[in-house]
């Protein structure tokens, strides 16, 4: 190797190593300014609530807001639980079970994100060719286990994390 | 500007570039040829670039969060310090960036009264300048009012007030500012408004500051014309962005510690509290990088006579280029003037010190003389001693910095003459 | 040239900044403590912010909010570091006023991580009214909001005393000669033993209002122990760039250099 050569391949080196050692610094720089808009702190301590049922007759159903979002807590009767169940699987865009949508015997509480999949709008209660729920968004008809029967909606209504705390209060998150 | 015609070798930058040059704008700004003797005195052009696109980058991420309500201002700095997602350190930037940035152009300023950066032809590039810092002071002060602490509601307060200094409509012209009868929740709403808008307002300046800049290219430490383009200039990239990147850098290490080991040193304590339209704080000083302003306002007994004299304080910074009568640019030349522009430098220091002082006993004095002697450097020295001062030789070119021997003043003399 | 002017100039300014004020004579600069979070690498004490919170806790809370901080904040890294199980039985200790519930009606419930600290006074002049007319300041951001920080803050808390002869008090006012004109109308609230910390210490007058300075401290800058890692890091970060870029310079100017 020429001395020439040799002065070249330390300038190579040093433009190199400023280059990416430069690079890594603006990457590093970017990152907090991107990660401010994600949900802060105060945000993520709200993550759980705790809902009173005791009130709410067999038939009926409530909206809470959870993480700005609706919360669906339909109280189902047998009718509409036997109804649920005798569906066809091969009916379902998005199959699944009844029974994987609820607690173990607790099968009369559907909690369910109020949120179409389709958009993000808040399905209409009690409407629908389904018994169900009906996004007037886009036209999309979910079942009385809120699953997606007809319409844009790819998937099933989400069912959130949740649990029972005792027999009247269920926690959300 | 640049001799030959810039063709790109793509045949898509071609298409691109006849329909709009912005390649040719980018290799004029590359090739741009820079007098090769700059020193680093000249880095704070960069420098300053960098300030007001930190400035503007972190402000959109804190406007994100702030909010623009009396009640609420001071909660959601505290939401920003503690919940949002490295929100302390997107603030503290901010913060401590307006201080770097004032460090930035008063070094940037004074560069430029040394090597005479603002004498002709450059006198439009000056005079811009100096509308980018009066708005740079607006934003700075408005900036303040944003985390309605106590200094915010009373700066605004003593700030808004010396408009009622204004005979007859000074009263009518403070509400309006205020749309109050006070420093109050639609004044701070206006403040915010504004002090996002101003930053663009200098980002559009400071595209003009460089376009005529670009016109007759850059003063230099000698302070004398390119006679030989090749010999006395060096192509922008890459000499001088790596010279402004090591700079930069330098610069950013000790923006750096203040952001991080001493965030809160270049503020003021006060500023914690709560706004209390009830209580003014013991003793009320604005920012460091107003003092000097703050001094000649109090060195005044009278009330309308100090405001006149503070933005007279800025004012005649803009007729400068004629109140100096040098034919010679560089300070390194003008061993009279030299020493001046020191006592200056020092005067205004001072000035700065006595600001944060209470207006009394030997500090009102020292602000006194010291607003004197700022307004005598530029009425009376700056021209009488363009006149009479005795210049020392100049060099031929900016690549032979010293002139062979230095016994030749009639040599100098005439390139003196041609200046 | 220019550099011997510099000289001059900084000497010349220094010399002016040594002409202090003569401060006024009653006040007294705070007392130094050699904190633990001080310096470029200063962390809390873990044990002292505990300490401290449980000092705030029994002493200070009964009559000064901290409105800026949540139950959470307490479990937070860089902060008391209180276990899970340990904020969430701390915040339900308090009772927090929640509602409307679905009558209309205000209803108090246990508190959660996420609530923030409970306010003993339900409003500004509730407090003043309560305080003789002397408003317990807010203390979340405390130590940033006076002059001396944690410095100031600890020495009032050691700095009460008997007048000096001549000096006469109003009810409901106390001397302390670390305070701003030496009248305070805060009580001596710390008398040795007062507290009994749940991990032996004794609990003196001294080491109250440390641990107590302490917790203030982190209180008002909870970010404290991050920004001096990310500091450290970031600065070493530069000076090595900074390096890599000069002998970048130096090998690009080399060019130019050699043609002269």
């Amino acid at each position: 190797m020429s001395k020439e050569e040799k002065k070249v391949n330390r300038r190579d080196f040093l433009f190199t190593a400023s280059y990416t050692v430069g690079a890594v610094g603006v990457g590093a720089v970017i990152w907090p300014m991107i990660d401010q808009m994600n949900p802060d702190k105060a945000q993520q301590a709200l993550a759980t609530t705790e809902v009173d049922i005791s009130n709410i007759e067999p038939g009926k159903s409530i909206t809470v807001l959870w993480r700005g979002k609706p919360v669906f807590l339909k109280r189902r009767t047998p009718e509409e639980i036997a109804e649920a169940r005798a569906v066809n699987m091969d009916d379902l865009p998005d199959p699944q079970k009844d029974e994987e949508r609820v607690k173990e015997g607790k099968d009369e509480w559907l909690v369910m994100l109020g949120v179409c999949t389709h958009l993000g709008c808040v399905p209409l209660k009690d409407k629908g060719d389904f018994n169900g729920w009906f996004c007037p968004c886009h036209g999309s008809h979910y079942d009385v286990s809120g699953r997606i029967r007809k319409g844009p909606a790819p998937t099933n209504m989400e069912i959130p994390k949740f649990e029972f705390v005792d027999s009247n209060t269920i926690k959300i998150g | 500007m640049s001799e030959h015609e810039y063709t790109p070798k793509s045949k898509a930058g071609k298409w691109f570039n006849d329909r709009l040059p912005l390649l040719t704008l980018g290799a004029h700004l590359t090739d741009y040829p820079t007098p090769k003797n700059l020193n680093y005195w000249w880095t704070f052009g960069g420098i300053l670039t960098f300030c007001l696109i930190t400035q503007i980058v972190t402000g959109i991420v804190l406007a994100m969060h702030y909010v623009a309500h009396a009640d609420l201002a001071f909660a959601s700095v505290e939401h920003i310090m503690r919940d949002v997602n490295y929100g302390w350190l997107i603030r503290y930037i901010h913060s401590n960036g307006a201080s770097m940035f004032f460090l930035a152009v008063y070094i940037h300023i004074f560069r430029s009264l040394f090597y005479g950066s603002y004498k002709s032809p450059r006198e439009v590039i000056w005079i811009i300048g100096l509308m980018i810092y009066l708005l740079m002071m607006a934003a700075a002060f408005m900036g303040y009012v944003l985390p309605w602490g106590q200094m915010s509601f009373w700066g605004a307060t003593v700030i808004t007030n010396l408009f009622s200094a204004i005979p007859l409509v000074g009263d009518s012209i403070t509400t309006w500012l205020w749309g109050a009868y006070s420093v109050d929740n639609p004044t701070l709403n206006r403040f915010f408004s504004l002090h996002y808008l101003i930053p663009f307002l200098i980002l559009g300046l400071v595209v003009l500051h460089i376009w005529a800049l670009h016109v007759p290219g850059n003063n230099n430490p000698v302070g004398i014309d390119i006679k030989k383009p090749s010999k006395d200039t060096v192509p922008f990239h890459p000499y001088i962005t790596i010279k402004d990147a090591f700079a930069l850098l330098v610069f950013m290490i000790i923006f750096a510690g203040f952001v991080f080991f001493t965030p809160n040193v270049l503020g003021h304590s006060d500023n914690y509290i709560p706004a209390n339209p009830l209580v003014t704080p013991a003793h009320i000083v604005p920012e460091w990088y107003l003092l000097p302003f703050y001094a000649i306002l109090r060195s005044v007994p009278d009330k309308l006579g100090g405001v006149i004299l503070m933005f007279s304080a800025i004012f005649i910074l803009f007729v400068l280029p004629w109140l100096d009568t040098s034919k010679v640019r560089s300070a390194v030349f003008r061993p009279i003037y030299r020493q001046f522009f020191w006592i200056l430098v020092i005067d205004v220091l001072m000035l700065g010190y006595v600001g944060a002082m209470p207006a009394e006993g030997i500090y009102l004095v020292l602000a006194r003389v010291g607003t004197i002697y700022y307004f005598l450097h530029f009425i009376v020295v700056m021209p009488v001693v363009g006149y009479l001062e005795k210049t020392d030789p100049i060099p031929m070119s900016i690549s032979e910095p010293v002139l062979t021997g230095g016994a030749e003043p009639s040599l100098a003399r005439k390139i003196n003459d041609k200046v | 040239m220019i550099k011997s002017n510099i000289k001059q100039l900084v000497l010349s300014f220094l010399l002016l900044i040594s002409l202090k004020p003569l401060q006024s004579a009653e006040m007294v600069d705070p007392i130094k403590v050699d904190w633990s979070f001080k310096g470029l690498t200063g962390t809390f004490d873990r044990a002292s912010l505990q300490r401290g919170f449980q000092v705030y806790k029994e002493v200070c809370a009964s009559c000064h909010s901290m409105q800026y901080l949540s139950y959470r904040n307490l479990g937070e890294t860089g902060g008391p570091e209180f276990s899970e199980i340990e904020v969430k039985a701390i915040a339900a200790s308090f009772e927090i006023e929640d509602g409307p519930d679905d009558q209309g009606e205000m209803f108090t419930r246990p508190g959660k991580p996420s609530d923030k600290f409970k306010n003993p006074y339900p409003n500004v002049k509730a407090a003043i009214a309560a305080n003789g007319g002397a408003y317990p300041p807010d203390m979340s951001v405390l130590v940033k909001a006076r002059k001396g920080g944690a410095n100031y803050i600890y020495s009032v808390l050691v700095g009460y005393e008997d007048p000096p002869p001549g000096v006469t008090l109003d009810d409901g006012v106390y001397y302390n000669k670390y305070m701003i004109g030496n009248k305070i109308k805060m009580p001596n609230n710390l008398s040795d033993g007062l507290v009994e910390y749940s991990d032996g210490t004794e609990s003196t007058v001294d080491q109250m209002a440390k641990d107590v300075t302490t917790f203030l401290a982190w209180a008002a800058e909870p970010e404290l122990e991050e920004r001096h890692r990310t500091g450290v890091k970031v600065i070493i970060y530069l000076i090595l760039l900074t390096i890599l870029v000069y002998l970048s310079m130096k090998k690009i100017w080399s060019r130019i250099d050699s043609e002269i």
